[in-house]
């Protein structure tokens, strides 16, 4: 046990686990947060909360992650590396840990030009393999980065994302167990769509026995309109929507529940996936379905370790 | 008193240079205000001969060359028209107009359309008025002063 | 070489607005193969500046002259004399150059006629893209040649992150994916096993980041007198 995080012994436990994501307020109102948060807590073991995810400015990552653990909620932090350098990421892990914070997502993080501060400067101190090190390091060597000591345990579940998408395809599973060997405990994946390139992936992670060094939850995003599928199949990098889905979709009467629908097929098929240990609900501005999608898909209640 | 322009025409020897000497032979009328200088290419052409020449007093500039697809020297021509919309940009941002420029083709047998450009254009040019230098330069008068030429090292 | 491109016309006259008496200043080096500011675009700009002001009815006297190199101390020594009474000096050179000439002219106002973009190379006639940060700790072995810190848009040492696909980097469809570009390159040369290796985080004291850097080689100094 690294942490003895609820995420951790669930994993190591063999049940399938259940991640979902909260988006942070573009502002400064946490009655947002515990709204989303309680919509959330039965329904999933960790919460993930995203860090000015498309490089736009919300609410902290580690300001809402204190504000979940306080809820009795338990989060997962996410750090991308645009934003902070080695100094900043390591105070904030301090700070993290002393509130008992353990679950981090490391993360390259979405270029600021998607943002809305596209003329800030951008940081990219270390990489996401980089920043895995570091954590793994500063849990297990009590050392920080640059090599002086920390008082004090750092009880870290360190996580890292996972693209079986983007190209080149033969390499994402190399780079897979670059993030393992660097000390990555849990991944979780971008939404899965294509069930069969997922499967193809998952193939090459198994040759590898990478499923064995590391817990594997599977993305899986509810699509809320036709607009919204082909935003995703056109803009959005490393998601692959087929166009079956996408048709479905266009053709359905009930967009939504065919989006739902869509979803629990996925969830479905990969339950039936050697290898992989749980999904990750990512509801971008729909957190309210995530019960749903959970109650349906046979994963409620969440078991208690 | 109306308005003469100063045209300058660009031609090139194997084709528009040529249409230009068939024009003469066939007796075409086209206005005397324009001044024709003879290229082996438009390729020659370069953005700075086009800005000095306006400098000078051109009211209207033309680059006469081969049809495309048939310059004798195979590019030359397309250079020549892309450095020609390079200037005419820069012609519009001076405040000169870049409509006082135009780049035409022709072939060598076509006398007739050597003319009936020479007119076009120079009516272009007398709607257009001076060339904005004239009238800028008399106000600037008093202003200026010139310093030495200094070559280049 | 370094890359630079022109400011635009309008910057410029609003730059050298207070002025009557101008140098242009080219240099024949860098901005001459990326043509910003050689001798022919030092004379096209001076060309158009006159004309401009003139249409405006403002009389500007502008005169031209273009060096070897704006760096070289030796040749920028030289304009001490040709400076003449232009009260002010606007150069192509690139921003070494600018900052040379500022330097060896104390008392004229020297002015930047160009944005310095970036070190790189030709890639096609006027076509010029982006090669080498100058971090100052080359690791180009490791990757076969391609620069992930300059190339890279998030410079990542371990990449592709997610967002590379097709060859593509996420943040414009015509920016190519230098990791892709990288395992290309390895595998070609069969060094693909390079990027299964972790590379540690970098030491960015030897790039800008460590302050403003200089180059010392002691055995070239001057002699004493």
């Amino acid at each position: 046990m690294r942490a003895g995080s609820n995420l951790e012994k669930m994993l190591e436990s063999g049940q399938f686990a259940v991640t979902a994501e909260l988006g942070p307020p573009k502002g400064t109102n946490q009655r947002v947060v515990e709204r989303k948060a309680e919509v959330l807590r039965q329904c999933c073991d960790a919460v993930n909360v995203t860090d000015n995810q498309t490089a736009i400015v919300r609410m902290s990552s580690l300001s809402v992650s204190i504000l979940l653990k306080r809820m009795g909620l338990e989060p997962v932090m996410q750090i991308t590396c645009r934003d902070r350098n080695r100094l900043a990421i390591q105070a904030d892990v301090l700070g993290a840990v002393g509130f008992g914070i353990q679950n981090m997502l490391c993360l390259s993080g979405d270029h600021q030009k998607f943002g809305n501060h596209p003329t800030a400067k951008n940081v990219f101190d270390l990489d996401s393999i980089q920043l895995i090190q570091t954590l793994a390091g500063m849990r297990d060597r009590k050392k920080f980065a640059g090599g002086d000591d920390i008082s004090g345990e750092a009880p870290l579940f360190v996580g890292a994302a996972a693209n079986p998408f983007a190209d080149p395809f033969e390499f994402r599973v190399i780079r897979l167990g670059k993030k393992v060997r660097a000390g990555a405990n849990f991944i979780q994946t971008q939404p899965v769509f294509d069930v069969d390139r997922f499967k193809r992936w998952m193939d090459l992670v198994r040759k590898r026995e990478l499923e064995q060094q590391t817990h594997i939850l599977a993305g899986v995003t509810p699509i809320k309109s036709a607009g919204m599928a082909r935003y995703m199949r056109d803009n959005v990098a490393g998601v692959g929507i087929p166009d079956s889905i996408v048709s479905r979709i266009e053709q359905a009467k009930d967009v939504k529940e065919e989006g739902i629908q869509i979803a629990l097929e996925i969830i479905e098929q990969l339950k039936q996936i050697p290898g992989v240990h749980g999904i990750h609900i990512m509801a971008v501005g729909w957190e309210d379905i995530v019960p749903v999608i959970a109650e349906k898909a046979g994963l409620l209640p969440r078991p208690v370790v | 008193m109306s308005f003469e322009p100063k045209i300058v025409a660009f031609c090139c020897h194997y084709c528009a240079f040529a249409a230009a000497d068939l024009a003469g032979v066939m007796r075409l009328q086209y206005p005397p205000n324009v001044k024709i200088i003879k290229l082996p290419c438009t390729g020659r052409i370069d953005v700075i001969h086009l800005m000095r020449t306006f400098e000078d007093g051109a009211d209207g500039i033309y680059v006469a060359g081969c049809l495309e697809g048939n310059c004798h020297y195979m590019e030359g021509n397309l250079r020549a028209k892309r450095r020609v919309r390079y200037t005419q940009q820069l012609l519009d941002q001076i405040g000169l107009g870049g409509a006082r420029l135009e780049m035409y083709n022709m072939s060598s047998a076509e006398g007739p359309k050597f003319a009936q450009v020479a007119r076009e254009f120079t009516e272009r040019i007398r709607s257009l008025g001076p060339s904005p230098l004239k009238r800028g330069r008399e106000e600037a008068e008093a202003a200026g002063e010139r310093l030495e030429a200094v070559g280049t090292a | 070489m370094i890359v630079a491109e022109q400011k635009p016309l309008d910057e410029l006259r609003q730059m050298l607005a207070p002025y009557d008496r101008l140098l242009i200043l080219g240099c024949g080096t860098c901005v001459t193969v990326c043509f910003a500011g050689g001798e022919k675009e030092v004379a096209v700009l001076a060309s158009a500046l006159r004309m401009a002001e003139a249409i405006d009815g403002r009389g500007k006297a502008i005169a031209e002259l273009t060096i070897h190199r704006q760096c070289e101390p030796e040749f920028v020594a030289e304009l001490r004399e040709k400076v003449g009474d232009a009260e002010a000096v606007l150069s192509l050179g690139c921003g070494v150059g600018v900052q040379a000439v500022a330097e060896a002219l104390p008392g004229v106002r020297v002015l930047p006629g160009l944005n310095t973009k970036f070190m790189g190379q030709t890639v096609e006639p006027g076509q010029w893209k982006e090669l080498c940060a100058a971090c100052g700790n080359c690791v180009l072995d490791l990757t076969g040649g391609i620069c992930p810190i300059a190339r890279c848009s998030k410079s990542l040492l371990n990449g592709p992150c997610g967002g590379s696909e097709d060859g593509r980097c996420e943040i414009a469809p015509d920016v190519q994916c230098a990791w892709q570009l990288i395992y290309d390159r390895l595998t070609q040369l069969g060094l693909v096993h390079l990027m299964e290796e972790i590379i540690p985080a970098k030491d960015w004291s030897t790039a800008r980041d460590g302050g403003p850097r200089r180059v010392v080689r002691e055995d070239l100094a001057k002699l004493s007198q």
